[in-house]
This record gives C-alpha cells, structure tokens and sequence, in this order.
C-alpha cells in the first residue's frame, strides 16, 4: 500500500526526515511512534499529499502522488490535529460538501449513514463552532471515511479524547481494520501504540530506528527500549 | 578550506570597471553639450542605463521565478531575489536621476509622465517583493511565494504601461515635448557606451551577489550541522 | 463536468458560512458606506468637479473594502486547517483557486451594489448606468483573481493583514487605472465604442491574471 524510498524532507536548514524508508502492505495496521518533533507528522502529511518531499520517493497503493494526484487523494482519508471542519457550517453541511469534493454520487445518504455511525445524528444541523473537542473530532472522523478510503492516515486521533470517545475510536479501528482499511496512526503514548498497532515503527529525529510486529514485542523490556531509542 | 577562484568573477570586475570608466568619459568628454537643456542633460545616459538594468532586471526574476517553480532548485530562486535587489537600486536611481532632470527642464521634480510613473510603480512591486520575502521564515515557501510573486508582478508590468499611457494621452502634456531633443550621432555613442556599461555592472554585481547567497547558505548549513552534533 | 461542480460547491459553502454570520459583508459594507461619506466630507464637491471625483472615490472604496473580505476568505479557511481539507480532496488546485475567487467576486458585488446607488447620491453622477455596470464587472473579475491568487500568499506571511494591501495595490494599478478611466469617461457622456480601448486593457488584464493564477495558484497552497 505504501513504499516509501530515501524520503528527506527539510525546511531551511532544519531537517525534518533523513532518508526514510517504510514499506507497508495492504491490511496492516501500524502505529507510527516517536517523541515530539520526531518527523511524525511531517511523514504523514507526505503520505497524504499534501506535502511535498525534497528527495526520495513515495508510492500510494503503486501510484505516484505527485503525477496521479487526484487517484492518489481518492484512496486517502487522512485524519489531522487539526479538525479540517468549517465552524460556520453545520455537521451536515460541512459532510455534504466534502462528499461533493469527492464525487460521492450519494452525498445525502452517504451523510446520514456517518453522521449515524459516530452519533452525531441527533446535532446534524447544529453548527460546528458549537461543538466539544470530542465530536469535533468524531465528526472529522466521518470526513475522513466519507469516501471509504482504502488508506486511512491518523495524526494523534487519540489527543483530547475522553475514555467514551477513546472507546468508539478504538471500536472504530478494529470494525476498519476488519473490512481490509490499511491503518498508519502516529501516537506518542507508548501503551496505546503497542495496543493499537499490529506493528510498531518507531522514528526519532527524522529516521526509523525500529520495526517490529507486535508478537515479537518484549512487553516489559519496551519501554526502557523506547527511552534508550527516543534519547 | 580553500577558498576558491573567481576568475571570471574577476574579469567581470575588471571589464565592467573599464567600462564604466568610458561610459562617463564618453558622457562628460565625447557626447555634446545639449542646445536647449545643457549639461543637465548628460544625466539622460545614466537615467536610460539606470531604468533599462532595473526592468532587465525584473525580467531576469521573473525568468528565475518560472524556472524555480518548475524545477524546484533552489539557485534559480537566489538568481531572482538577487536581481531583484540589484534591479531595485537601479530603478531608484532612475527615478531620483529622472526626478533631479525634470526639475530644470520641465520646472518639477516631478510629474506624472508614463515613463517616470512606471519605474515608480515598479519601485513599489518590488519593494513588496522585499516586504514579501521578509514575512516567510521557511526558505521554501519564501522562494515558492515570492516566484509567484515575480511572475504575476511581471505580467502586469506592460498593462500597467498601457494604461497610463492612456491616462496622460488623456490629458495631453506639454512637458511630453521635452522628448523631442534631437539625436546627434555622438549622443547615440555615448548612449550606447552608457547602456553597454550599465548592463556589464548589472552581471559583476548579480554574480557576486549569487556567491554571497551562496556563502550564507553554507554558512547557516555548516550552523544547523553544528548545532545538531551538540 | 465534475470540474465546475467542485467549483460550485466551494462558492456554495463560502456563501453558506458567510450567510450566517454575515461577518464580512457587514464589515465590508459598512467600512465601504463609511469610507464613501467621509470621503464626501473631506472633498467637498459639488457640480461639475464632483463628477470628475467620483468615479475615483468609487474605485478606491471598493478596492479598499475588497481587501477586507481578501484577507477573511484564507483565514476563515485556516483557523480549523480546513485549508487541508481542500487540499486533500481529490480536486485540481486550480478548481480551489476559481471557487474561492468566485466567492469573492460575489462578496464584492454585494458591496458594489450598495455603493453604486449611495455615490451616485452623494456625488451627483449618473452611475447606474449599463456601460458603467459592464466596467464594474470587468474591474472587479481581475481585481478579485489577483487579489485571491495574493491573499493566499498574505495568509501564510507574518502580519498577514497588512501585507495583502502591499502585495496587492501596485500590481491592480493597471485594473484600477483603466476603470477609473473608462468610468469617468461613461459619467461624462462618453459612448462605449469611445472607452473602448480602456475596456480592452480591462480584459487582457483579467484573463492574464486569471491565467497565471491556473498555473500558479498550486504552488502557493500545497506545503
């Protein structure tokens, strides 16, 4: 699903990934971990197209993203920190409109059927200012699958969450992983990386340092391992 | 670390210097003195060479511009905010060498005659290009941003002509008459001399202009590595 | 087809947000009516120099108010990233670029609508007037391109605000000239055929502007 070659990325003199090098099938579901700063999101936003490297190469499910773009967009759903929701929109028209702008032939009811799945159905006409951090974030969720990405891109989906939301996302996750959705999260809480993941690639200042399934994982010794790579 | 020779930074040096050495020479000894205007007038070969660099110039960054936004590498970028710099010194003096003939010519330090207008235009596109690439820290999007910039800014630069032909053909100037100075061919020289060594300037200055972007990118490359292996 | 759909749907959603809250229009409206009166205090015209004045007073207003809605129409985009959002989507760069520069020609027009009549009033000109709609038009399609293409530059500066007005002014000098020009002379009693060339200047310029920001616009929003 993903091949990823050589990647650099730096901004000025400042380097954000040093030749990365990440190869992930279709189905797997990786969590991406690593300390403030490590590259994490820079790495994702790469992925997702909507930033550019500055050397190396990156292939989404065989395609090029910086030649077949808009296929390339089409297989993403990319989940930020930030919501990517419009305040002065309702709930329903903020996915309205996202369904237009990925050429959702069944917008309305492709709307509902989400704003069902993440319990927003009964504030769908309320607006989006209006709203706590936690359905901000399940409502962006919804924007995220609305057109059934074969890929889904997470950038800290677990930051702010209470343990309800915590719970539905995590129950989100698996029904995702289960109809064959290549999962690729960043996370720097150590236990909900190892939990979530079926394989764990950890990045410190700009390079994979580790990669390992989660069966071969050593649950005790991975903490002290995590500090001795993280420093 | 060695430091490496500029031979044909050298020459440029050498050459534009010899140049410029003729050029005022032709402009004060060879050139006659104008019936009407006098001596003030041989500030016209400098005025012209002034504002003909400063609109290459501008050319030259939107040139810069287009390449680095297809190519993506970064010396096209240092090319055009190089020459921008240098084409924005040039324009001023145009505009303050035109500014100083108008007053005993036409009796005004200024007037709102195409050509003088122009280069004040211009004076202020690029001055926003200056304020433009002050205001973006990344280096990237500061030359991606500002590419952009040169380029539509260039696009304009004939509209922006036309139109204030226009505008001023409206009202008809008496002060336009003051083109009609007759051409002797010793003048023609010395214009050209003039345009000649001006043009020669504006290479010796763009190549050292281009080492020293050069040289400060090594510089803060050489400051992150250091900073980094702390 | 899927093209101007996608067009559609960003002009939509702006219109949509704008609607309720109203923020910009008001601003801008009530800044534009603002900077009208006081600029009919401050030049005091009456008669014959009135007419000369106004056209220019016009322009300058909505030149001035459209930079008000510019800058709001990237910041609205950014404050939750929703700019990623578009940018994500599957949706060439240059269909963001036409639906955003939509929605503010739109928002200008509204203004344009208010101030037309109230100058007219102030100043006693013949502003309503077909020819003069068609030079409003033609104004604001370039001065709203450029000034989209820029105000997606100014949003990512520091002091974001003030640097739009700076990039944007000197390069609408050739819009903002020609349709002072062609609206002094219609007020005047000029003919069309007699503005001609002031009209043709006014659509070069949008189309070249509009042009270059097809080709460009990608290069300011992706990262």
């Amino acid at each position: 699903m993903i091949q990823v070659r050589g990647l650099n990325k730096s901004f000025g003199p400042h380097t954000a990934l040093a030749g990365v090098d990440l190869a992930i099938d279709p189905g797997e579901f990786v969590a991406l971990m690593g300390p403030n700063g490590a590259g994490k999101t820079t790495l994702l936003r790469i992925l997702a197209t909507i930033a550019r490297p500055t050397s190396g190469s990156v292939r989404i499910a065989g395609l090029e993203p910086a030649k077949r773009g808009e296929d390339v967009r089409r297989l993403i759903g990319f989940l930020s920190h930030k919501t990517l929701l419009y305040e002065d929109l309702t709930a329903e028209q903020n996915l309205r409109f996202y369904a237009k702008m990925y050429d959702i032939a069944d917008g309305p009811t492709r709307t509902s059927h989400l704003l069902e799945r993440v319990g927003l159905s009964s504030r769908r006409g309320d607006l989006v200012g209006t709203f706590s951090r936690g359905m901000q974030q399940r409502l962006s969720l919804a924007r995220a699958l609305i057109h059934r990405p074969q890929l889904l891109l997470m950038d800290e989906p677990y930051t702010g969450l209470d343990p309800n939301a915590t719970q539905f996302l995590t129950d989100l996750l698996a029904d995702l992983a289960g109809d064959g959705c290549t999962v690729l999260l960043t996370t720097h809480d150590l236990e909900r990386g190892l939990a979530s993941g079926q394989r764990v690639v950890i990045l410190v200042r700009g390079r994979i340092v580790h990669d390992v399934q989660r069966g071969e994982v050593d649950h005790a010794a991975f903490p002290d391992l995590y500090r001795t790579l993280a420093s | 670390m060695r430091e490496d020779r500029d031979t044909l930074g050298l020459a440029l040096i050498v050459v534009s210097g010899v140049a410029m050495a003729a050029a005022l020479a032709a402009v004060f000894l060879y050139a006659p003195r104008e019936m009407t205007m006098g001596d003030v007038q041989r500030i016209f070969y400098f005025h012209v060479s002034s504002a003909w660099v400063g609109f290459f110039a501008f050319f030259v960054t939107f040139l810069g511009g287009v390449a680095y936004l297809v190519s993506g590498k970064r010396r096209w970028d240092v090319l055009a905010v190089s020459s921008t710099q240098i084409g924005l010194t040039f324009i001023t003096m145009a505009v303050i060498t035109g500014s100083l003939w108008a007053r005993p010519v036409w009796g005004t330090y200024w007037t709102w005659e195409p050509r003088l207008t122009i280069s004040a235009i211009q004076l202020l596109v690029y001055v926003a290009y200056g304020m433009l690439r002050g205001a973006v820290d990344d280096p990237e999007k500061k030359a991606r941003f500002s590419s952009v910039y040169g380029i539509v800014a260039f696009v304009t630069v004939p509209l922006s002509w036309f139109a204030i032909r226009w505008w001023r053909t409206a009202h008809p100037d008496v002060l336009t008459s003051g083109e009609g100075m007759a051409f002797a061919a010793r003048m023609g020289h010395t214009l050209l001399a003039s345009l000649v060594a001006f043009t020669l300037l504006y290479i010796t200055i763009l190549r050292q202009r281009i080492r020293l972007a050069r040289t400060t990118d090594t510089v803060m490359r050489l400051r992150a590595q250091l900073d980094r292996s702390r | 087809m899927a093209y101007v759909r996608k067009v559609w749907a960003i002009v939509v959603k702006d219109v949509a947000a704008e609607l309720r809250t109203r923020e910009m229009t008001s601003a801008m409206l009530v800044f534009s009516v603002l900077a009208m009166l006081i600029f009919s205090f401050a030049l005091n015209l009456r008669g014959a120099v009135a007419q000369v004045a106004a056209p220019g007073v016009l322009w300058v207003t909505v030149v001035f108010a459209g930079t008000l809605g510019l800058n709001r129409s990237f910041t609205r985009e950014q404050v939750t990233g929703g700019f990623d959002g578009l940018l994500l989507a599957p949706v060439d760069r240059s269909a963001i670029f036409f639906g955003k520069a939509l929605g503010n020609l739109a928002f200008m027009g509204i203004v344009e609508i208010v101030l037309l009549p109230l100058c007219s009033v102030l100043f006693d000109v013949p502003l309503l007037r077909p020819g003069v709609l068609l030079v409003m038009v033609l104004g604001t399609v370039g001065y709203a391109a450029v000034g989209t293409l820029l105000a997606a530059i100014a949003v990512n500066t520091r002091a974001r605000e003030v640097m739009l007005p700076v990039l944007l002014l000197p390069l609408a000098v050739p819009a903002l000239i020609a349709a002072v020009q062609a609206t002094s002379g219609l007020v005047a009693g000029a003919t069309l055929s007699d503005v001609r060339p002031l009209l043709r200047l006014l659509i070069v310029y949008d189309l070249l502007i509009v042009a270059v920001s097809m080709l460009t616009f990608g290069y300011l929003v992706e990262e």
